[in-house]
C-alpha cells in the first residue's frame, strides 16, 4: 500500500466504527447459538444487530481521562469533607435516616446492577451494544464503591451504617430493593435491559437522584452532593442506553411489542414500588425538604413520563398498565409507608419520628385533600400516646406482599379506607399481595415468585421468633440503630459535637 | 505555616463497617477493602436464574475451582474504580503522547516498508483477539464470585477493548483504513489466523468462569504479549529501525507486566487452598497451553519465519517458569 497518499481524515463516528464496532466478526469454529446461549431465550427478535446506534461514541482512552478528572474530584472533596468534620454541617442528624436507607437498600442495588450489565455486555450479540453495557458496567460499581466511600465517614459517628451489607442481605425493608435486582437479574438479557437500563435508569431513575441529590444539598450534605454531582454525567450515559435499547428492540421487528410491552407493566410497578422507600424520605426524612414526592411524581413521573409514553407510541407502547393506579396512590403511599416505618421502627437500622406541628403543616399544604383528613389524626393520636409514656409500637410482624416485597400497609386505589390485600392460590398455597400490580406480576411467573425470600417467615424459620437473636443476626444493635430519633444517640452526640464546633468550648 | 483544618476533635464511635471489622479488626478500612469485600450480596438470594434455574445467582459452584472464601483472592495492586482509572489515565496520557510523537515527526512514514508491513501483519489483526479477551473478561466479570476476583476482570475487559483500540489506532497510523480491512480480513481467512481465531472461540464458549480465567488470562495473554511485544515487537522489529512501533505499543507492554502480576496471584493462592484446586489448575492449564503455543507459532512465524519455533519454545519455558511460581505443577 502506498504510505505517502494523505491518510483519510475519518469522522468521529466512522471513527467510533473502526475502533469499536469494527473489532467483532462472524464465529465459524462456534455456532453463535454455543457464543450467545440466551440472546434467542425470551422470544425477543434481532435481525440485525448493525442497527444498533450507539448512544455514547466513547472510546476507551476518552473514558479512562474524564472518568479520572471526576475521581479526582471526587476524592478530593470527600476528603476534605472527612477532615473538616463535615457531617456536623447538616441541618440535623434527622436526615441521615435517608443515608441510612440508601446505603442499606440502594447502594447494593447499584452493585446488582454492575453485576448484571457485566452479564449483558457479554450475553448480547453486537459489539455496540456490549460496549455500552460493559461501559455501564463499570459505571456501576463505580457508584456502589464510591457511596461506601461516601458514606464511611458518617459511619464512624453515627449509628446505623455499620451493618449494612448484613442488612442487604437480612434485613426485611432491604429486601424490597434486592428483590427489584435479583428480579432483573434472574431474567434474560433484554428483560435486564429493560428492568434496569430502561424502568429503572430512564423511567424512574430522575425520581431516585433528583430528589435525593437536592435534598442532600438543601441539608448540607457534602459528600453525597459530590456523588451525585459526579455521577451525574454517568447517568445521563445509562438512561441514553435505556432508551436506546428499547427503541431498538422496537424496530427490529414488530413481534417484540407485546413482550416488551409485558415488561414495562411489570417494571414499571416494581420500580414504583421501590420508590415508596424514597417518597417516605423526601416527605419525611429530609429537615429541610426540597419538594414533596407528590411534587416529584407529577415532574418527572406524570410529565416526563407521560411525553416519553407519548413518544414511544409511536411503536405501539400504551403507559404501563399500573399508570393509574401509581397517580392514584401518590397523595397516600409516603404517609402510608412512613406510618409502617414508624410503627416497626424497633426493627429498623434507622429512625423515624412523630413529625412536628411545623412538618405536619408542611405535609399539609403539599397534600391538601389527604393529609388533615387520613394521616394528621393518626400521627396525632401516636403522638398523645407518646406523650403519656405509651410509644405506639407494633411488635406483631407486617404481612409482606409476595412480589414487591413492602408490607402490606397500603389502601385500595379508591378507598383510602381500606386495605388493599390480594391473594392468589399457586399449587395449594396462599399468596399475599399488596396491589393489583403485585398480583398480576406474580401470576405472569408464578414459579419464579414463588422463590421469594420473605424476610418474615425467615425470622420464625431462623430465630424462632426470637426478636433479640434476630436482631443479633441482622447486625442491628436495639437502643442504637433503631427506634425514636427523639432520645437517640444520634440525636445526642450531633447536639454535642455541632455545639463544640460551634462554640469556644 | 500549617493551618490545621481540623477544628474539633471527635472520637469516632467505630472504625469501619462490621463486615470489615470482622475480616480485619476494628481499625480503619483502606478504600479496596471498603470498595471490595463483602459488596457481593451473599445469602437470602430471591430466585434463580430463570436461564439456568439450576444455579443460583451468585453461584460458586459453577465453576471446578473450590475456594473457603472467594475474597481470599484480592487485588494485589488494590485496584478499586478509582484507582484503576487514575493509573490508567496516567497511562494513557503516555500513549497519547508516544502517538502524538509518532504522528507529528512522520515515524511511520520513515519506516521501512518490510517493516510496517511486519508490523501492520502481525499486530493489527491482534485488535481482534483483544475483542476476544474483551469478552472474556467481562464474563467472568458477570459470573465469576466475590468483588476482589470479579472486580479486576471488568477493569481487564476494559483494558482489553482499550488494547483493541491501540492496535486499531496502530492499523490507522500506520496504514490507514485498509490496514484495518485487510487486519480483518486476515483474522477470519489467513490460514496463519485461524488456530487463534479458533482458540478465542472456543474459550468464548467456555461457562466456568475460573477456566476461562486460565485459559485467557494466564494461559492465552502469557504466551502472546511476550511474544508478540517481547520478542517481535522489542527484540525484532525495534533494533532494525522500527522503534516507533515499540511506542505505539508502549501500553501493551507496560500492561502486560502490570497485570500479570495480579493474575499470578488468582492462580497462586487458588493453588495454595487445595490438592484439588492444584490438579484442576494443572490440567487446564496443560490443555490451553498446547492449544496456545500452537495457535501462536505460525502468528509469530509472520514475523520471524523460520526462527518462530525457537521463539515459541523459549516462551514456552518461560511460561512454564512462571506457573511452577504459583505452585501448579504440570
Amino acid at each position: 500500500m502506498d504510505m505517502k497518499v494523505q491518510k483519510k481524515k475519518l469522522g468521529m463516528k466512522e471513527r467510533y466504527r473502526a475502533l469499536t464496532r469494527d473489532l467483532g466478526w462472524e464465529p465459524s469454529y462456534r455456532t453463535k447459538d454455543e457464543l450467545y446461549p440466551y440472546v434467542k431465550y425470551e422470544g425477543i427478535r434481532i435481525h440485525d444487530w448493525e442497527k444498533w446506534e450507539d448512544p455514547f461514541r466513547l472510546t476507551m482512552d476518552a473514558y479512562w481521562k474524564y472518568q479520572a478528572e471526576k475521581e479526582r474530584k471526587f476524592y478530593a472533596i470527600i476528603d476534605a469533607h472527612a477532615q473538616n468534620n463535615g457531617h456536623l454541617h447538616i441541618t440535623d442528624a434527622r436526615y441521615l435516616s435517608a443515608l441510612k436507607i440508601f446505603l442499606q437498600a440502594i447502594s447494593p442495588g447499584e452493585y446488582c446492577a454492575h453485576k448484571g450489565f457485566a452479564r449483558v455486555g457479554r450475553e448480547f450479540a453486537g459489539v455496540g451494544t456490549q460496549v455500552a453495557c460493559q461501559m455501564q458496567a463499570i459505571d456501576e460499581i463505580r457508584h456502589a464503591q464510591t457511596q461506601i466511600h461516601a458514606m464511611s465517614n458518617y459511619n464512624r459517628y453515627y449509628d446505623g451504617f455499620h451493618a449494612f451489607a448484613d442488612a442487604r442481605d437480612r434485613i426485611w425493608y432491604t429486601s424490597v430493593a434486592r428483590s427489584f435486582f435479583d428480579d432483573a437479574m434472574s431474567a434474560g438479557p433484554f428483560e435486564f435491559m429493560i428492568a434496569i437500563g430502561f424502568s429503572f435508569e430512564y423511567v424512574l431513575t430522575n425520581l431516585l437522584f433528583v430528589p435525593f441529590m437536592s435534598g442532600a444539598a438543601y441539608n448540607g450534605d457534602m459528600a453525597t452532593v459530590t456523588f451525585g454531582f459526579s455521577a451525574q454525567s454517568d447517568e445521563a450515559r445509562h438512561m441514553t442506553l435505556g432508551l436506546e435499547c428499547i427503541k431498538f428492540m422496537l424496530e427490529q421487528d414488530p413481534e417484540n411489542l407485546p413482550i416488551v410491552q409485558a415488561w414495562i407493566d411489570k417494571w414499571f410497578w416494581r420500580g414504583f414500588r421501590v420508590l415508596g422507600l424514597v417518597s417516605t424520605m423526601m416527605d419525611y426524612m429530609l429537615p429541610k425538604r426540597v419538594m414533596s414526592w407528590r411534587e416529584a411524581f407529577e415532574i418527572y413521573g406524570i410529565e416526563n413520563g407521560g411525553a416519553l409514553f407519548r413518544d414511544l407510541a409511536r411503536y405501539g407502547i400504551r403507559p404501563p398498565k399500573g399508570w393509574e393506579d401509581a397517580g392514584k396512590a401518590i397523595d397516600h403511599m409516603s404517609h402510608q409507608l412512613m406510618l409502617g416505618l414508624y410503627q416497626w421502627s424497633f426493627g429498623t437500622a434507622f429512625h423515624s419520628w412523630i413529625p412536628s406541628d411545623e412538618d405536619m403543616d408542611w405535609l399539609s399544604a403539599k397534600y391538601p385533600t389527604t393529609f388533615d383528613k387520613y394521616y394528621r389524626p393518626r400521627w396525632n393520636h401516636i403522638k398523645k400516646l407518646a406523650a403519656e409514656g405509651k410509644q405506639y409500637k407494633n411488635f406483631g410482624l407486617a404481612k409482606l406482599c409476595q412480589c414487591c416485597q413492602l408490607p402490606t400497609v397500603f389502601t385500595e386505589p379508591d378507598d383510602p379506607t381500606l386495605i388493599c390485600h390480594r391473594e392468589t392460590v399457586y399449587k395449594g398455597e396462599t399468596y399475599h399481595f399488596c396491589s393489583d400490580g403485585c398480583q398480576s406480576v406474580f401470576e405472569d411467573e408464578p414459579e419464579k415468585y414463588i422463590q421469594a425470600w420473605l424476610p418474615m417467615p425467615a425470622l420464625f424459620r431462623e430465630q424462632q421468633g426470637d426478636i433479640a437473636a434476630w436482631m443479633d443476626w441482622v447486625s442491628l444493635r436495639d437502643g442504637f440503630d433503631n427506634g425514636d430519633y427523639d432520645g437517640s444517640r444520634d440525636q445526642k452526640h450531633f447536639k454535642e459535637w455541632r455545639e463544640i464546633a460551634t462554640s469556644n468550648r | 505555616m500549617q493551618i490545621d483544618l481540623r477544628t474539633v476533635t471527635i472520637d469516632p464511635q467505630r472504625n469501619t463497617f462490621d463486615h470489615l471489622a470482622r475480616r480485619f479488626g476494628d481499625k480503619p478500612a483502606s478504600r479496596y477493602q471498603e470498595g471490595s469485600y463483602d459488596i457481593q450480596a451473599a445469602e437470602n438470594l430471591h430466585y434463580r436464574p430463570t436461564w439456568d434455574p439450576e444455579q443460583a445467582l451468585y453461584d460458586t459452584s459453577i465453576t471446578r475451582i473450590v475456594l473457603q472464601d472467594w475474597y481470599v483472592l484480592k487485588d494485589p495492586r488494590q485496584y478499586y474504580y478509582s484507582t484503576y482509572t487514575l493509573a490508567r489515565a496516567r497511562q494513557q496520557e503516555t500513549a497519547e503522547a508516544n502517538f502524538g510523537f509518532v504522528e507529528s515527526r512522520g515515524l511511520g512514514d520513515a519506516m521501512a516498508e518490510e517493516l510496517r508491513d511486519a508490523a501492520l501483519r502481525v499486530l493489527v489483526p491482534l485488535r481482534h483477539a483483544a475483542w476476544g479477551a474483551n469478552q472474556n473478561n467481562a464474563f467472568i466479570c458477570g459470573y465469576g464470585y466475590g468483588t476482589a476476583f470479579t472486580q479486576p476482570c471488568m477493569y481487564h475487559a476494559m483494558d482489553n477493548l482499550g488494547i483493541a483500540q491501540y492496535l486499531s489506532r496502530l492499523g490507522l497510523l500506520l496504514g490507514d483504513t485498509e490496514a484495518l480491512d485487510a487486519a480483518k480480513q486476515a483474522w477470519t481467512e489467513d490460514r496463519s489466523w485461524q488456530p487463534l481465531r479458533r482458540y478465542v472461540e472456543d474459550s468464548m464458549a467456555l461457562r466456568d468462569p475460573f477456566e476461562l480465567f486460565v485459559a485467557q488470562n494466564l494461559v492465552l495473554d502469557g504466551l502472546l504479549y511476550p511474544l508478540v511485544y517481547g520478542r517481535i515487537v522489542d527484540d525484532e522489529l525495534s533494533p532494525r529501525g522500527a522503534s516507533a512501533v515499540a511506542m505505539l505499543t508502549q501500553f501493551m507492554s507496560d500492561w502486560f507486566d502490570e497485570t500479570r502480576k495480579w493474575v499470578d496471584s488468582v492462580v497462586k493462592t487458588a493453588a495454595a487452598e487445595s490438592d484439588g484446586n492444584r490438579a484442576v489448575l494443572a490440567e487446564w492449564i496443560h490443555d490451553w497451553r498446547e492449544r496456545a503455543a500452537a495457535a501462536l507459532l505460525p502468528i509469530v512465524e509472520l514475523a520471524l519465519g523460520a526462527r518462530a519455533d525457537e521463539a515459541v519454545a523459549e516462551q514456552l519455558t518461560a511460561f512454564d517458569a512462571r506457573v511452577a511460581k504459583t505452585g501448579v505443577t504440570l
